[in-house]
């Protein structure tokens, strides 16, 4: 019954078949040398209008999406009206293009832009370690120029601000003494010198970012 | 298609005179209609709100009444926005949906709180899936209430955040009627999408005189319109030397009412077209160049075309994977030149080589422009030809089997204008009605493509009678599995004496499942056989449609005719052959080069 329900026609086998083929971002490969896109973490930084709800359509745009996020903080900015999301992400290149692209598309996003590999970094952590051996503890704070912030018969805490790697040698190094507990804000960023972190850019350069998103070796936090 | 657009001029006249008073009382009982030719400022937020509407040029609104949507709907009664009561909110979103995709102009649809607003979230889901302009106003409970578990409440916003393209939570008695005139706005402008003002009581039933402000989006919202000249100039000369082209239109064609400059672009440099499904109706099937539609179940032809191409001139398509099949075998030879006015499409799911973003018709034209000699490809299109022939949708009717679904189809089409105006449901029927019908306009095809929600199709035809010009008939090829779906609607259409004309093609089943069944499943009908149905027809007597049945080849053409010349919703129970199938059919994720002609194929 089935056969006769089909269509006339040359069968799949007896077809003429194309010698091409894409990878799984869409891109057209040379099946002998097919260029792998590795992920690589780089900075996000949007400004946004200062509005309820922002975050949420951010947030919630990047698990629809399945974007890789490592951390995202969110301030206020010298503007009342407008504060600034930064991103950590981890994708190859298309998953960071589409990132921007779709960040810029909701509505209360101003600029959105990734920053250069030598961008300025900064993570903040509180840390509450043991204090059963207080100078040990205290030369460590004092390598990594942690900030002793409370301190009790049994416990000290410290604020260690620097570049992700600074702080997770410094938790590492610290974890001897056992942590009890740890809070970190994610990484903030900013652009150097003259560079604008993330201002409103002209519709023209959307155009010409639209597809070349250049591939720059990620720098070392700093 | 701008004819259908509503001129804004013309809806101006039509308020000027309805503030003078009317000899005709309205059915509603009447009122105490001002006497001014000025419009009466507005007084409450509620208010404000219609002026809004009214404002855009708004003629006609889908909705539901309900608690915490009520003053929007009093301020409404002195309005003359025709209001359209719906069976379900569902089916107030998919007639909006419907009703701007074929007039070009948001449709708006109402809804109160609560279950209101959730009932519309699939055809808001349906409208952003397929870049529909919908507008949706849903009441919220008042403002004090809100987060605290109140009666009928839902975090509106919050749900339909991700399938709308941008929602607002009013809250300023004097920003409301701006919010909704903003909203109206964001629907249309760039690349067209829902968008949804939650309104909560207290807000529109405050006091205020602010009139709200002219439709206008927000300073953040950034439309390109013009692509960059050297990637056109790049993507020209890749034209001019293609031997293999083709185009896709994409839905975005129809949108961007780009389908005439497109149109003009192949047939001055002869490259074959094919379309997407949301683009049907872009390019006129019956001409030489059409090889229809691709994917899933496209045409072998398309399919072929697409697979084999050297240069592809996408305009207005996403590449959904229903489109594509698996990326890796999908144009592998061809070079895309990508035009989108969404810079997120592009490279997206398929690399362009060159990517135009910009608004569909600004963009072809600059291509037109730069385009000085056309592609040397007679071979190309012999070759194309050739495969017409050799991939013919052609299929049996033997006399001594039930009536086969393409000739429903096929008959339809045959006996309306080349304007009538299709929606469908979802399922095999769906597919039957865009493989074997003819589209030649755009705007005439009106479906659930990217969510492929069953139910879509008769609320869809209840939008497009009121979109649609007199002369243009509303059909509707509709599943009985999606049918059931939303019939209530026949109420509406009922009450409304709207001519539509249903053809529910029943082959009681869950057709496109148990296909699938049968290929994927080892033909184990699991929850897809139905084995019965009410008699649609008797049904549709019930809610006081005509109602009409075919079993055999000879009472189509009459059964049809006589149903399109009822002058009011009528329903046609065709009993097709249970066991037909959808072919050509390219399975998910599979290679549409290799597209398959009978089941054993796949
Ligand atoms: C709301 C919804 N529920 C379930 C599905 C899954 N589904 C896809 S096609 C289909 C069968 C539709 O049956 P019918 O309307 O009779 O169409 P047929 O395939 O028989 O022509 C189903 C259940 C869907 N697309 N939409
Ligand atoms: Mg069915």
């Amino acid at each position: 019954m089935t056969d006769e329900q089909g269509l006339d026609g040359p069968a799949p086998g007896e077809r003429p078949t194309p010698s091409g083929r894409r990878n799984k971002q869409g891109i057209r490969i040379d099946p002998e040398v097919e260029a792998k896109h590795e992920p690589r973490r780089t900075v996000i930084s949007a400004l946004v209008e200062h509005e309820p709800g922002v975050l949420a359509e951010a947030s919630g745009l990047f698990s629809r999406r399945q974007f890789n996020i490592e951390s995202l903080t969110v301030g206020p900015t010298d503007d009342d009206e407008r504060a600034r999301i930064t991103l950590v992400v981890e994708e190859p290149d298309p998953g960071i293009d589409q990132i921007k692209k779709q960040l810029r598309k909701l509505i209360p996003v101003i600029a959105v832009r990734e920053l250069e590999p030598d961008a300025m970094r900064r993570e903040l952590a509180l840390v509450k370690v043991n204090a059963e051996r207080p100078d040990q503890v205290a030369a460590v704070a004092d390598m990594y120029d942690a900030k002793t912030v409370d301190s009790s018969p049994e416990t000290a805490t410290f604020e260690i601000t620097g570049a992700r790697q600074k702080i997770e040698a410094a938790i590492e190094t610290f974890s001897q003494f056992g942590i009890r507990e740890i809070a970190r804000t994610g990484t903030t960023a900013l652009a150097r010198g003259t560079d604008d972190t993330a201002a409103p850019a002209p519709a023209e350069s959307t155009a010409n970012e639209a597809n070349n998103t250049p591939y720059t070796q990620p720098a070392d936090d700093d | 298609m701008s004819e259908r657009a509503a001129p804004v001029t013309a809806t101006e006249e039509q308020r000027d005179d309805q503030e003078t008073p009317s000899e005709e009382p309205s059915e509603a009982d009447d009122t105490e209609s001002a006497t001014d030719a000025e419009p009466t400022p507005v007084t409450t937020g509620a208010e404000s709100v219609v002026r809004a509407l009214e404002n855009a040029g708004v003629e006609h609104a889908f909705g539901v009444q309900g608690g915490a949507i009520m003053p929007v709907y009093d301020a409404l009664y002195d309005s003359e926005i025709h209001h359209v009561t719906m069976a379900h909110e569902q089916g107030a979103s998919h007639a909006a949906d419907a009703y701007g995709i074929v007039s070009g102009e948001p449709g708006i649809c109402l809804a109160t709180s609560g279950p209101g607003a959730t009932n519309l979230v699939t055809g808001l889901a349906d409208a952003d899936m397929d870049s529909d302009p919908v507008v949706a106003l849903t009441g919220q409970v008042p403002t004090e209430f809100v987060g605290n578990d109140a009666f009928q409440e839902t975090d509106t916003t919050g749900v339909t955040m991700p399938v709308t393209k941008t929602n607002t939570f009013s809250s300023e008695p004097d920003r409301v009627g701006s919010d909704v005139s903003e909203a109206f706005a964001l629907a249309s402008e760039g690349r067209p999408g829902p968008t949804l003002v939650d309104l909560p009581k207290d807000v529109t039933n405050a006091e205020t005189d602010r009139e709200p402000d002219e439709p206008r989006t927000p300073d953040t919202y950034d439309v390109q319109e013009r692509a960059d000249p050297e990637i056109v100039a790049a993507a020209a000369e890749r034209v001019e030397n293609a031997s293999r082209p083709i185009m896709l239109l994409g839905g975005g064609v129809i949108k961007g009412d780009a389908a005439e400059v497109c149109r003009e672009f192949a047939i001055e440099h002869e490259i074959p077209v094919v379309t997407t499904m949301p683009g049907t109706g872009a390019f006129p099937e019956d001409h030489e160049l059409a090889l229809e539609g691709a994917g899933m179940h496209g045409t072998g032809y398309a399919n072929m075309a697409i697979t084999h191409c050297d240069t592809m001139v996408a305009v207005g398509t996403r590449f959904d994977d229903r489109l594509t099949g698996g990326i890796e075998t999908f144009a592998p030879d061809a070079e895309i030149i990508h035009v989108d006015i969404d810079p997120a499409e592009i490279s997206k799911n398929i690399h362009a080589d060159y990517p135009l973003i910009g608004d569909a018709g600004t963009v072809v034209e600059q291509l037109t422009e730069a385009v000085d000699e056309s592609p040397q490809a007679t071979k190309w299109r012999a070759q194309c030809q050739q495969w017409k022939s050799d991939y013919s949708m052609a299929y049996d009717t033997p006399e001594d089997e039930p009536v086969k679904p393409q000739f429903v189809v096929e008959a339809l089409d045959e006996a309306t204008s080349d304007r009538a105006v299709v929606t469908t449901g979802v399922g095999q029927h769906q597919m039957w009605a865009w493989q074997y019908w003819t589209y030649t306009e755009p705007r005439t095809w009106v479906s659930s493509h990217g969510l492929g929600a069953m139910g879509y199709g008769l609320p869809a035809a209840i939008g497009a009678r009121f979109a649609a010009d007199d002369d243009q008939e509303v059909v509707c090829v509709d599943g009985d599995g999606s049918f059931l779906m939303t019939l209530q609607g026949l109420s509406v259409a009922v009450r409304e004496n709207l001519d539509i004309t249903v053809a529910v093609l029943n082959n009681e089943y869950i057709g496109m499942v148990r296909q699938w069944q049968d290929a994927f499943f080892d033909g184990r009908h699991s929850a897809s056989d139905y084995g019965w149905m009410p008699e649609f027809d008797t049904l549709a007597e019930a809610f006081g449609a005509e109602g009409f049945r075919i079993d055999d080849y000879d009472e189509v053409a009459d059964t049809i005719d006589a149903a399109l010349t009822y002058d009011g919703p009528s329903v046609i129970d065709v009993h097709i052959d249970p066991q037909a199938n959808v072919y050509p059919m390219v399975p998910s994720g599979g290679d549409n080069g290799q597209f398959a002609l009978t089941e054993d194929q796949l």
